[in-house]
């Protein structure tokens, strides 16, 4: 197939082979990939984007493998994105997250494509924000994200995610490591996988203790804003939250079903915490109604808008920015910079004024372009 | 920007251990592949549906178990079914010499025996890429 075979109708119609040469154009930037794009626009904005998140080991293709499976059950179609790193050294990649979803490659309903993060920080390639929107707009119902294994910085998934699950295990080392700053601050839903292994209570202790106490320092977490808009709503009708958790059903059931309360704390509201085995399905049901409990929630609150608007308007900067860097490596760029660098240690001009100038010359030039 | 070569790296039927297509997944990876692993006991159909999937440049097979004459002329012919006509399939493993110039007339484009040299096999990916770089 030629790339230029490719269409928005053909990905549309849930032609895979044409849904996955446009992701390879993203990939390599490919500017005759902006066509296609630009026309399958329209048809977005209705999957729910999940990212699966969590440290190197914790189980997130085994559990991506069987949410699919679960989400299958349930009638949906589903397209997952799974990221592993690219050598910094070599620029290969190892790309091993498919092995455990292989029982799927044959299904029509599900799509499954690893990226690899070709020198992109932040726990997911450069691609991924494209690719999303490309599996969205080809029908898929739920778009599931797998990160790379992460640290305790690689948060670039809440940019993209509606929903982020982020997945811990036993045995990754003490309370202390729950409480740092970075990745913990990031999940709507908690999982807690290899519940079967020694110490697996004792992360659901420490990941519920360092929950409750961000929500009574008022810390500012991603979770928050989400209960804030809720108990807004709820103080708008006057109405009391369910008394029986009803996952999914009704909104006031998701609503309630949506946060554990903290022992000790009866109206303390934080985010699930989910016990699973992924590699017998055990507590995976449990952990897609609660995923689908936040969509729920994140609709009637009409906090889905505000978070795609937030993640929106930052990728948005991030393209503008993208625009103007690549702007900057051109020929004539470089050479204005130099002459600009010469004038300053020539002490004619000064830094700030150096940039200045150059911001004056780029605006200049892109009126020029625009005029023109 | 340069075009990052994808390999899909599959062991179709039923072979106990994995372990020469992990040295050559490996191999291909610090040539600056990005290589697609997809794990043992895979059938032709899935093998293929991955491949699509993935976009791969390069399917790269290895059998050990005998069933190369079945499972390998199956994946180019379900590769033809699909319409996809610019994959290299290339395959390796215990494959004795009187078979591969039917595995080639089958259409696939190379086959590798054990103690082929992993230069050889990243040489001969990059000189035969159906898709131009």
């Amino acid at each position: 197939m030629d790339d230029s075979a490719v269409s928005a109708e053909r990905v549309r119609s849930g032609d895979a082979r044409a849904a996955a040469r446009l992701i390879s154009m993203i990939e390599r930037e490919d500017p005759s990939r902006l066509a296609v794009l630009k026309a399958l626009h329209a048809y977005g904005g209705k999957a729910h984007v999940v990212g699966i998140t969590g440290p190197p080991g914790a189980g997130k293709s085994t559990l991506t493998d069987k949410l699919v499976g679960d989400l299958r059950g349930r009638g949906r179609r589903v397209a997952v994105i799974a990221v592993d790193p690219s050598s910094p050294f070599t620029g290969g990649a190892i790309l091993g997250d498919r092995i455990r979803m292989q029982r799927h490659a044959t299904d029509d309903g599900v799509y499954i494509r690893s990226l690899a993060t070709r020198g992109h920080l932040g726990g997911l390639s450069r691609a991924a924000g494209e690719a999303v929107r490309v599996l969205d707009a080809a029908g898929y119902d739920d778009v599931i994200i797998e990160t790379v294994g992460v640290g305790q910085s690689e948060v670039d998934i809440v940019r993209i995610a509606d929903t982020v699950v982020l997945v811990s295990v036993p045995g990754l080392g003490d309370d202390i490591q729950a409480i740092k700053a970075g990745v913990m601050e990031i999940g709507d839903v908690f999982c807690v996988n290899k519940a079967d292994k020694d110490g697996a209570e004792r992360v659901v202790r420490e990941i519920r203790a360092m929950l409750e106490t961000a929500v009574l320092n008022g810390a500012a977490t991603r979770f928050t804003p989400l209960f804030e808009a809720r108990s807004a709503l709820r103080g708008a009708d006057g109405s009391a939250p369910a008394a029986t958790p009803n996952p999914g059903s009704t909104e006031q059931g998701a609503f309630h079903h949506i946060a554990a309360q903290a022992p000790g704390h009866p109206n303390l509201e934080i985010p699930p915490v989910v016990t699973t085995v992924a590699e017998t399905g055990e507590g995976i049901a449990r952990l897609v109604d609660e995923i689908k409990a936040h969509e729920a929630a994140l609709a009637a609150t009409g906090f889905l808008r505000s978070r795609r608007e937030a993640n929106l308007a930052w990728e948005l900067g991030r393209g503008a920015a993208q625009r103007v860097l690549s702007e900057l490596e051109r020929d004539e760029s470089r050479e204005a910079l130099t002459e600009l660098a010469r004038s300053v240690l020539d002490r004619d001009i000064d830094y700030y004024d150096a940039l200045d100038a150059l911001e004056d010359a780029m605006t200049r030039t892109r009126r020029a372009v625009t005029t023109a | 920007m340069e075009r990052t070569i994808r390999v899909l790296v599959a062991k179709p039927g039923l072979d106990g251990h994995d372990r020469g297509a992990k040295v050559i997944a490996r191999a291909l990876r610090d040539a600056g592949m990005e290589v697609i692993y997809t794990g043992l006991r895979q059938t032709p159909e899935q093998i293929v549906s991955a491949a699509v999937q993935e976009d791969v440049d390069v399917v790269a097979m290895s059998i050990l178990s005998g069933a190369h004459n079945h499972l390998f002329p199956r994946v180019t012919e379900l590769l033809k079914e699909k319409g996809v006509d610019d994959m290299l399939v290339i395959g390796g493993g215990v494959i004795p010499d009187d078979d591969i110039p039917g595995l080639k007339a089958a259409g696939i484009a190379a086959v590798f025996t054990p103690g082929s040299p992993t230069g050889d096999i990243i040489e001969f990916i990059k000189k035969n890429l159906k898709r131009k770089a």
